[in-house]
């Protein structure tokens, strides 16, 4: 895949996450129409936005160091491995979590929720296939930036991956929070919550489908 | 199984629900009077207009064991599904759970195959329900953000003793999860079991421990202002008691609670059964003021006087019937409550718009220990009273039955309850009458208990949104 293609997939899955009324957009909007008012619905957006890209952050990092002391050829079958259990377990175990954020909650009870969701759900195990493709060019491109120097080259690796890592998670982040706006804001204003009735389809099945089909594909990817 | 849209029977708001489709099917429960030898049954009732069979039972489902004391049941899953912070809206309205409030037993029932004959596909025997929650007699449930949420009356320990509580069973798998409480505070009695979704806060009400029921209203344990009286607020997802209200020590017996439906308004009524000075019944308002809960008496129903001669033994003392409200439901607009009077043989309508200023809008007398009350198509002078009430999801149909709890039911009814279920019309305007197409009349010892309406009904689902 080009680097724009990767870029474009990760921009992508965060729309997909966005669209899913259980990663957040529905909570803003039940804010407001609990309070009565737009600005509840707005106010709701960035500690949701928030949760969702600490639960990807932590994807990343923990991607980062595995990566820094794993064979690459082991990678890829580990995150084929990862990415199918992960979806197969999403298919049995379904939705059962203990529920800890409720309607009155604040700032950090929302983003909370929001991390606990996103992790539930496996929302940044979904981009392991990108972080893939896009962290270890990131590596080469800091250490040819540097030049040779070998008791440095861990240190800067390290930095490159970090680099791309965090404008992995900004992107991302920043593609759901426009989405969870659009669609709640819309949903809000003029839509109303009866579309939940037919238009709220089962996204858990379609994730396991897609952490798993993710997996699968991967297996074949060059 | 997972399906691909939402249950068509959930809806995100009350006021959704309003415009669902007429139920055509009611279950009802229905207890044996023969506890050794006979079981109890979940009755289906055809309670289409436009069907030669209206009115009537079509299959009655019977449990495997005598002696269950069937009482409330409810749905596996409801509206509540489509809360935002807790979605699990691809599960189906599918199973009713069915508790045996003596035996501790709880039946699972599938509807779906054919919805006017349903079939137990799993028990959940006391044994069980002691080991994983520490709890026995099963009593209120309702489908909520973390399964299904069950009241208690007793303890697992087998002696009818307390604390009563609240346990919580899987939607899907119908495992009995655990105890819900994490700190109980003082709560010890246990009778009803509800919530604001919107204010995070669960509300528990008191009836008695077991062995304070099973035998009957004890008179010594009534006058010594024993029964529960109180009502306790929790923190719906910290699990945790925040805050008790005290009726006084006059009010006796706090049961049913009946939350505002619409999660932007923070109010709810309950029913106080017997206020000991005067026999008289009572239902009470809480609401927020300021950062806590409070309660206030918005309704007082007083007792009847009556001949000495034609009161049962339990009450001649008192040459007086009491109202004795044992049941009340509200509309999913929360406009109208209505509120059972067994005793006195009356259910009444208010307009509850200004909950803090109920007006009596309508009334229909049936049955009652003095009035007696007839039914337009039925023979003869009826017994038991308005009991059970259910109100459909447009709030056009109210219906009931007429029988409390077999122990009490002897002593208020000692001649032994004739047992019907009936319904009636509501207008728009307040008004209430009786459907006179509709009078079923339940034979072989069996008399109905709670009623469940097909697709949910105004106390059946609770909602996230206005």
């Amino acid at each position: 895949m080009s680097d724009a293609w990767q870029w474009l997939a990760l921009i992508g899955l965060g729309a997909f996450h966005g669209v899913n009324p259980a990663m957040g957009w529905l909570f803003a909007v039940a804010f407001g129409l609990q309070e009565g008012r737009r600005g509840a619905v707005v106010k709701a957006l960035p500690p949701i936005a928030l949760g969702h890209a600490l639960s990807v952050l932590v994807v990343v990092i923990s991607f980062t160091m595995v990566q820094l002391v794993t064979a690459p050829d082991l990678l890829k079958p580990a995150t084929v491995a990862v990415l199918i259990g992960f979806g197969g377990y999403r298919l049995v175990r379904g939705h059962r979590h203990r529920v800890r954020v409720g309607m009155r909650t604040g700032f950090a009870g929302l983003t909370l929720w929001s991390f606990l969701m996103a992790s539930a759900h496996g929302a940044g195990l979904m981009i392991l296939p990108l972080l893939l493709g896009m962290l270890a060019p990131a590596q080469l491109m800091a250490l040819s930036l540097c030049g040779p120097g070998a008791e440095m080259t861990g240190t800067i690796a390290a930095l490159g991956s970090a680099a791309a890592g965090l404008a992995v998670v900004l992107v991302h982040m920043a593609a759901m929070l426009v989405v969870i706006a659009i669609v709640g804001l819309v949903v809000f204003e003029t839509v109303g919550l009866g579309i939940l009735r037919r238009g709220w389809v089962n996204f858990d099945l379609v994730w396991a489908g897609a952490l798993i089909g993710t997996g699968i594909g991967l297996l074949f990817l060059r | 199984m997972a399906t691909w849209i939402p249950d068509p029977s959930f809806y995100p708001s009350p006021r959704m629900a309003m415009q669902a489709p007429p139920e055509r099917l009611a279950y009802v429960a229905m207890l044996n009077t023969d506890t050794i030898s006979r079981p109890d049954a979940l009755g289906v009732v055809d309670v289409d207009p436009g069907s030669s069979g209206y009115g009537r039972i079509i299959s009655r489902l019977d449990m495997p064991n005598a002696g269950d004391e069937l009482h409330h049941f409810g749905w596996n899953a409801c509206s509540s599904a489509l809360c935002p912070y807790a979605p699990h809206p691809h599960v189906e309205r599918r199973y009713l759970i069915v508790p045996g409030l003596r035996s501790s037993r709880i039946h699972i029932v599938d509807t779906k195959a054919d919805p006017a004959h349903p079939k137990i596909v799993k028990v959940i025997e006391p044994e069980q329900l002691a080991a994983r929650a520490n709890y026995s007699r099963p009593h209120t449930l309702h489908c909520g953000p973390e399964g299904i949420y069950v009241s208690a009356l007793g303890n697992g320990g087998g002696n009818g003793g307390g604390p009563g509580g609240v346990f919580l069973i899987d939607h899907e798998t119908f495992d009995v999860l655990g105890q819900w409480e994490i700190d109980r505070g003082p709560q010890f009695l246990s009778y009803d079991v509800w919530w604001h979704l919107g204010q995070d806060t669960m509300i528990t009400s008191e009836w008695g421990t077991p062995d304070m029921i099973e035998d009957g209203l004890n008179p010594e344990l009534l006058l010594g202002a024993k029964y529960g009286r109180r009502v306790h607020f929790w923190d719906l997802h910290r699990r945790r008691h925040r805050q008790t209200i005290d009726l006084g020590p006059e009010y006796q017996l706090a049961l049913e609670l009946r939350p505002a439906h619409d999660p932007t308004k923070a109010h709810g009524f309950m029913n106080a059964v017997v206020n000991l000075k005067d026999l008289s019944s009572s239902i009470w308002l809480w609401h927020r003021d300021g950062g806590q809960w409070a309660m206030r008496k918005v309704i007082d129903i007083p007792a009847e006087p009556a001949d000495p001669d034609q009161l049962p033994p339990i009450l001649k003392g008192f040459k007086a019937v009491p109202p004795l409200v044992t049941d009340i439901d509200l509309s999913l607009d929360d406009r109208w409550l209505y509120v059972s009077c067994w005793g006195t043989g009356e259910m009444q309508r208010y307009d509850v718009s200004d909950p803090f200023r109920p007006k009596l809008t309508g009334s229909v007398r049936l049955g009652g220990i003095v009035g007696r009350s007839r039914h337009p198509s039925a023979e003869g002078d009826l017994n038991g009273g308005p009991q059970m009430v259910e109100v459909s999801r447009d709030g056009k149909r109210v219906y009931f039955t007429n029988s409390l709890y077999r122990s009490w039911d002897e002593q208020f009814y000692p001649e032994g309850i004739k047992s019907w279920m009936v319904k009636l019309d509501a207008s728009p305007e307040g008004g209430l009458s009786i459907d006179e197409r509709f009078f079923l009349r339940f034979d072989d010892g069996f008399r109905g208990h709670q009623i469940r309406l097909e697709g949910g009904d105004a106390s059946s689902d609770s909602y996230c949104y206005p």
